[in-house]
């Protein structure tokens, strides 16, 4: 990875040719921060708006705003439900690439009855941008939205201040915005917060440093995207390998093979490694990493592969091969965060389907602990359940022996769905602080 | 631990992302079909099942909806691929379902069977009880798609609710459904345009002839350029003419039209998308041109 003080605009360094890495992102804002016209401005600023599309917001534009300016923000806008009621309604996604990297935005809506949109957008992102309007600085929204971002263990958090243009790119007003911010960040757990100040509309700070804000040193928005260190957020130290699917090609092609496939969800796993089958416990040794490809040397995340063991060990779907330095203990007793996304509330006594990793078993809640204020951040511990878009800690046993880890610790094997078996929605989204076998 | 030794390209995690999702659906639901229509994205389904289940056999058989009005290139193509890998072939046709009334043939010169396909391939998810069907739909094609998830559920009739969306969290996929209903999966609903190019590139596919620029007699309509093919009739004032094309997708001859290229190359493709400026569907699609929210209504109804 290059330092930070590498320079937008200077002179590359003979380096052989990097591979584009992925990133993942999240927007969130409140309703008319400038959000849609921010993800409008990177699409456009960075040449992922083709003429046709063009065409069409200028049309839609006209229609709408009755005049000629080109509204960036109707590029975003997806299903006839929102456009007709001009708010965003679920998540999008959107793409775009520079050479360095190429972007997936979750671009979730910002009210607050669609929490469980910002839960499932934030789920897979490596950072969010949480929009603020200069004018009116941290409000509860952002708050929410930081702490949703911290819950969901996004470890890079954008503070975008928007709307600079509004107060005179004034730099008093941003300083007292990310202080304000930072603060409120302190109480939550997360690492990497880097603040912002630009102008979705006119593009300040946007991808290019901006003019108006000499003041700032810091990276434009695109900058910090392209190279915000991400490489490191992944669990490469536990292995763990959740099966999927064990492939047996049958006497025809070969009758004596027998692949585990899967995606590592953490650590580095070599031929040779030592492992264990959990929960059935059994010990043995990795005979080989297989790929379509050809044989690999190692396997990490978030490579699909397919694992032979040297014993004629008994394996299949939903079992976790783990490496034998770091053998989490299967447990039928979770403490768990979750977000709750049903009408019907989660109380004490439901029964749900779990889904962690590849494995799919039964749960009841034993208790709730408490329910999270999202405003205040305070715990209200006489919270006997959790509504719609509530979020809080429970108590879970399993019908079965999870292998889990701490969400904290492996975003993939800390965290579960759970899914009413009646209706067969996904109603909660969980992450495990602690389990207990 | 250098974690920048253990870096994966883009392409080879949205691969990894894919080879999951098939997996997934081949554990979680009984009876897959993979949806292949002879275009680029179809033929990337087919590599990425191969990774995801050789030195296996497929778990799943591969269909094709053929609306009788295809390139015949792109047929030629098909059966080749399909000896190739060794697996099964369902072929689902309109003109059956013509014949037999379950679909009306439009009429006119501007006729299509493009929506009747829906017809056609509902019957066949429930003439051989199919519980998902994946498809090589990208979220970047289309505004009505990037809200769709990469497990999308279908009703009783076939049809997207896109209000009722369940939320899809993690890589962690809720494939439950009742009876009589379907899930539709997209393994490359992240991939863009450019990255399937590329990733052909890089995976040194095979893809029909008609994406690399031939001359072909086309005539011009509605801005576009359409093949002359008995499936079109021409209207007063269309001359064709002769001209070196290519097709960015592959569909119907009748509503898939043609791009003036001379790039008869997998590179020069590759650099010519990352230069266009005009969408696949744009440019090429008059199924999506009707109204604003065109693909939205026929996704609605079942369309793939
Ligand atoms: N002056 C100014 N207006 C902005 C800026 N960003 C967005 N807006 C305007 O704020 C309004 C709401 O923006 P929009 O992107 O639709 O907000 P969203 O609801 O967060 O998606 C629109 O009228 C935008 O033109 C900005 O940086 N400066």
């Amino acid at each position: 990875m290059a330092g930070p003080n590498g320079s937008r605009n200077g002179k590359a360094p003979a380096a052989p040719a990097r591979i584009s890495e992925l990133l993942r992102f999240a927007t969130a804002g409140s309703v008319d921060d400038g959000k849609s016209t921010l993800i409008g401005r990177l699409l456009y600023d960075s040449k992922q708006i083709l003429s046709d599309q063009l065409e069409a917001v200028q049309l839609a534009s006209e229609r709408r705003n009755g005049n000629g300016n080109l509204d960036l923000a109707l590029l975003t806008d997806g299903l006839r439900a929102e456009r007709e009621q001009g708010i965003t309604i679920d998540v999008a996604y959107r793409y775009f690439a520079t050479p360095r990297r190429k972007f997936i935005i979750a671009d979730t809506p910002g009210h607050e009855q669609y929490t469980r949109n910002m839960v499932t957008g934030a789920s897979t992102a490596d950072l969010a941008i949480v929009l603020v309007d200069a004018r009116n600085g941290v409000v509860a929204q952002s708050k929410r939205h930081a702490f949703i971002a911290s819950l969901l263990g996004i470890p890079h958090i954008v503070v975008a201040v928007n709307k600079m243009d509004l107060v005179d790119y004034d730099e008093a007003t941003f300083e007292r915005i990310a202080e304000d911010f930072c603060d409120f960040a302190a109480r939550l757990d997360v690492h990497d917060v880097t603040t912002i100040p630009i102008s979705a509309l006119r593009g300040d700070n946007v991808v290019e440093r901006s003019e108006a804000m000499r003041w700032y040193e810091g990276p434009s928005l695109l900058y910090h995207l392209e190279h915000v260190h991400i490489a490191s957020d992944r669990n490469l130290h536990d292995v763990r390998f959740p099966v999927q699917w064990v492939i047996r090609p049958g006497a025809d092609v070969d009758p004596d093979y027998r692949g585990y496939a899967g995606q590592v969800a953490g650590g580095v796993l070599q031929p040779g490694d030592d492992v264990v089958v959990l929960p059935s416990d059994q010990r043995t040794r990795v005979a080989a990493i297989d790929s379509f490809d050809g044989p690999l040397e190692r396997a990490f995340p978030p490579m699909s592969v397919t694992v032979r063991l040297e014993d004629d060990v008994d394996v299949s779907r939903g079992d976790v091969i783990c490496a034998v330095e770091a053998v989490p203990a299967p447990s039928r007793e979770l403490v768990a965060d979750v977000c709750w996304m049903a009408d019907a509330p989660l109380r004490a006594r439901g029964r749900y389907a779990i889904k962690s990793t590849t494995r799919t078993a039964r749960a009841v809640v034993e208790t709730v602990e408490h329910r999270v204020d999202i405003d205040t951040l305070r715990h209200d511990a006489g919270a006997n359940e959790l509504g719609l878009n509530d979020i809080g800690r429970v108590r879970l046993r399993t019908s079965e022996p999870l292998v889990v880890d701490s969400y904290d610790r492996n975003r993939a094997t800390g965290s579960f769905i759970l899914i009413d078996e009646a209706s067969n929605d996904t109603v909660g989204a969980g992450m495990v602080v602690s389990s207990t076998s | 631990m250098n974690a920048a030794t253990y870096e994966l390209s883009h392409l080879r995690a949205l691969e990894a992302e894919a080879i999951h999702v098939m997996r997934e659906v081949a554990a979680e639901l009984e009876r897959p079909v993979l949806l292949f229509s002879g275009g680029k994205d179809s033929i990337v389904l087919l590599r990425l099942a191969e990774k995801a289940f050789r030195p296996g056999r497929f778990p799943f058989p591969v269909m094709h909806v053929d609306t009788g009005h295809n390139f015949p290139e792109v047929l030629e193509f098909r059966d080749r691929r399909m000896a190739e890998l060794g697996e099964r072939l369902i072929v689902a046709s309109v003109q059956e379902s013509i014949d037999s009334g379950r679909a009306v043939e439009e009429l006119g010169p501007r006729a299509s069977r493009n929506r009747l396909q829906t017809v056609t391939l509902l019957d066949a998810i429930e003439e051989h009880g199919f519980d998902a069907a994946f498809g090589g739909a990208r979220r970047d094609e289309e505004r009505a798609r990037a809200k769709e998830r990469i497990f999308s559920f279908r009703d009783d009739f076939g049809q997207w609710n896109p209000k009722a969306q369940r939320p899809e969290l993690w890589n962690l996929y809720n494939g439950r459904i009742r009876r009589g209903e379907h899930v539709r999966v997209f393994p490359i609903s992240n991939w863009t345009e450019l990255d399937v190019w590329q990733y052909i590139a890089e995976e040194g596919l095979e893809v029909p002839p008609i994406y690399f620029a031939h001359d072909r007699d086309v005539f011009q309509r509605d801005g576009m350029l359409y093949a002359v093919s008995p499936f079109v009739e021409l209207i007063a004032g269309e001359e064709p003419f002769s001209t070196s094309v290519r097709y960015r997708t592959v569909g119907d001859m009748s509503c898939t039209g043609a791009v003036e290229s001379v790039a008869g190359t997998l590179e020069a493709v590759v650099a010519e998308i990352a230069a266009t400026d005009l969408t696949e569907r744009g440019e090429t699609r008059a199924d999506d041109r009707v109204t604003e929210a065109a693909m939205e209504d026929r996704k609605r109804e079942g369309y793939f």
